[in-house]
C-alpha cells in the first residue's frame, strides 16, 4: 500500500429532517468535528472542496461562502458536484491535487440543505438526474429508476421483495445505534412489506428519507499527516466510472455498470479484491441498491447477494459486514454530505474508534457512492 | 420548434432531433443511424461521435419486448394526477432500447418482461404528444 495520501479527520453533522440553520452554519457542524484531534488551524489547509447538488440551493455558488463562514479563504476553493456521490468525488480531486503536489491539506465539505423544498418538490429535482430531454418527461424519478432494476433483478435471479425488505431490517438495526441518523426506529421484514407502495416493488420504507446534513473530510499529504495525527488513514484506492444518463443507453439492467467499473479500478489501484475488504459502506438509497452493491462490488456472484443476506453475512460478525452504521436508509440521504459520511464511518471502524459497531481488527474498508441512478460510479479503499 | 410539445411534462423546448415528434404525430416511433458509420442512437442524435458524421437517417424501431418496467404509485411534480402510470424499457431488434410508458390498459398482474410490445403515439391535451408501449 503507498502511504502518500492520508485522511487525517472526519466529521458530520447529525442528518435530520429540518436542522434549522443555514448551510453555511449546517457545514461548520461537519467541519467541526473533522477538525477536533489534528493539531491544524483553518487557516493552515490550503484549499477547500465544497460538493452538493446544486438544484436544492437558494445560494448561487455556494462554494465561497461555505469557505468563507468556516475560515478557509483566502485559500482557494471551489465546488465539485456528482449529484449523491458529490463529497466521494470531491475526495478524489483532493486526492489527485495532493498527490500532485499542488496543496498539502485540503478540506472536502459536503452538505446539503433539503427541507427548504416539499418531498414532491424534492422528487422532482432528483427527477430531473434524469436526462431531462427524453427521460423526465414521463415523470421519471429517482426511486423509479432504481425499481427498473429492482424489477429486473427480480426477473432475472428470482429476487423477491422479501429479501429486499431484510436489507432494511438488518440496517435499521444498526441505524438505532447512530445518535447521528434521522431514523432510528427498528423496522422488521413485514414492517417493510406492509408500507405504503411508492414505486412497484419499492415501498416506503425501501427508501432512505431526505435530510438535511453536512460532512467533512480532511486530506492531507504524509509529510503533514505524520505532523497532525498519530493515525492516519490512507487512501489506496480512488475508483470512478460513468453510465449513460438515459435509461435507454443501459447495457445491464441487473446491477449497476458503472459501480463495477469504478469497483474494478479501485481495487486495481489497491492492490486488493473483494475478498480483502475487511467493513463497507454502500450507497443503499433504497433497499435493492445495496443488494446490487454486493454483486458490482464483488461480493457476491450476481444474484447471489441475497444469500449474503440470507446467511447474515453482511451483518456484524458476517464475513463482510455492510452499512453497520445504519446506512442511508437509517441515517437519511443529505445528498452532497452522503459520501463524506460513508468515509466517517470507515475512517472510525480503521482507527478502532466505531464503539458499538466495531468490526475487530479491521484493517482495508471500502466506501461505494452512486450519483444518480447508477451514472456517476465511485468507489474509495481506505487502509491502516 | 416544435420539441416544447413532447411528454406529460417537458423540459426542453428545442433540439436538432424535433423531428421526432413530426413522426410521433404520423404515428411513429423512431430512432436514427448514422449513414456513415451505422451506429444507431435511442435516444435520437444528429451528431455522430462514433464517426463525427452529421449525415443521420430516421428508422421506425418496429416491434420489441419489454426489458424491464416500475408501476410508479407516487409521481413527482407535475405528475400528480396521472398516477398510478408504468415506466418501461424495451428493446428493439435494431438493438436500441427505449424508455416510455406502458399502454394503463395493461393490468399489472398482466405485466411480463419478455412481454412483446408495439409503439403507439399518444394525443395528450393541449396539443402536446407522446408514445407508449402497447400489447402486440
Ligand atoms: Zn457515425
Amino acid at each position: 500500500m503507498e502511504k502518500d495520501v492520508a485522511i487525517v479527520g472526519v466529521g458530520q453533522s447529525t442528518f435530520v429532517r429540518s436542522c434549522g440553520m443555514t448551510t453555511r452554519e449546517l457545514c461548520y457542524e461537519g467541519f467541526a468535528e473533522a477538525m477536533q484531534g489534528i493539531n491544524l488551524k483553518p487557516s493552515e489547509i490550503e484549499a477547500s472542496i465544497i460538493c452538493s447538488a446544486p438544484e436544492y440551493d437558494k445560494q448561487r455558488s455556494p462554494a465561497g461562502v461555505v469557505a468563507e463562514y468556516l475560515g478557509l479563504i483566502p485559500q482557494p476553493t471551489f465546488y465539485v458536484e456528482s449529484v449523491c456521490s458529490s463529497s466521494s468525488t470531491g475526495l478524489r480531486v483532493a486526492y489527485s491535487m495532493v498527490k500532485a503536489g499542488l496543496y498539502k491539506s485540503i478540506a472536502v465539505v459536503g452538505f446539503q440543505k433539503m427541507s427548504e423544498l416539499s418531498s414532491r418538490e424534492a422528487m422532482e429535482r432528483m427527477g430531473r438526474g434524469a436526462d431531462v430531454v427524453w427521460e423526465s418527461p414521463f415523470g421519471l424519478t429517482m426511486p423509479a429508476g432504481y425499481a427498473t432494476y429492482a424489477t429486473a433483478h427480480m426477473n432475472a435471479f428470482g429476487t423477491e421483495e422479501k429479501h429486499m425488505a431484510m436489507v432494511r431490517a438488518k440496517n435499521s438495526s444498526y441505524g438505532m445505534l447512530n445518535e447521528k441518523a434521522v431514523y432510528r426506529k427498528k423496522l422488521s421484514v413485514e414492517d417493510v412489506l406492509n408500507s405504503e407502495m411508492i414505486t412497484y416493488p419499492l415501498k416506503k420504507f425501501d427508501c432512505c428519507a431526505n435530510a438535511d446534513g453536512s460532512s467533512c473530510i480532511i486530506v492531507a499529504s504524509k509529510e503533514v499527516a505524520d505532523k497532525i495525527t498519530p493515525k492516519p488513514v490512507w487512501i489506496m484506492g480512488v475508483g470512478a466510472a460513468n453510465d449513460t444518463t438515459s435509461m435507454s443507453g443501459r447495457e445491464v439492467l441487473t446491477g449497476l455498470k458503472a459501480a463495477k467499473d469504478a469497483a474494478n479500478a479501485a481495487y486495481k489501484m489497491a492492490g486488493v479484491g473483494p475478498e480483502d475488504i475487511d467493513v463497507a459502506e454502500v450507497h443503499d438509497c433504497f433497499t435493492i441498491s445495496e443488494i446490487l452493491a454486493y454483486e458490482d462490488l464483488g461480493f457476491a456472484k450476481p444474484g447471489e447477494g441475497i444469500k449474503l443476506l440470507e446467511d447474515k453475512e453482511t451483518y456484524l460478525g458476517g464475513k463482510i459486514p455492510v452499512n453497520v452504521d445504519g446506512g442511508l436508509l437509517s441515517k437519511g440521504h443529505p445528498i452532497g454530505a452522503t459520501g463524506g459520511s460513508q468515509v466517517r464511518t470507515i475512517f472510525r471502524q480503521l482507527r478502532g474508534e466505531a464503539g458499538d459497531i466495531q468490526v475487530d481488527g479491521a484493517k482495508v474498508g471500502l466506501v461505494h457512492n452512486i450519483g444518480g441512478t447508477g451514472i456517476y460510479g465511485n468507489v474509495t479503499i481506505l487502509g491502516v | 420548434m416544435g420539441f416544447e410539445r413532447f411528454g406529460v411534462v417537458s423540459f426542453a423546448s428545442e433540439t436538432l432531433a424535433s423531428d421526432f415528434v413530426t413522426y410521433l404525430d404520423e404515428g411513429k416511433l423512431m430512432a436514427t443511424k448514422c449513414t456513415k458509420c451505422g451506429a444507431v442512437s435511442f435516444p435520437p442524435r444528429m451528431q455522430c461521435t462514433s464517426c463525427f458524421s452529421t449525415d443521420i437517417e430516421w428508422f421506425d424501431v418496429g416491434e420489441g419486448k419489454l426489458a424491464t418496467y416500475t408501476v410508479v404509485k407516487y409521481g413527482p411534480l407535475g405528475f400528480e394526477n396521472d398516477t398510478p402510470y408504468t415506466l418501461a424499457l424495451a428493446e428493439f431488434p435494431s438493438g436500441v432500447k427505449v424508455f416510455g410508458r406502458l399502454d394503463k390498459a395493461i393490468a399489472e398482474e398482466d405485466i411480463k418482461i419478455g412481454m412483446a410490445l408495439k409503439s403507439s403515439t399518444v394525443k395528450l391535451a393541449d396539443d402536446r404528444v407522446s408514445y407508449e408501449f402497447k400489447k402486440v
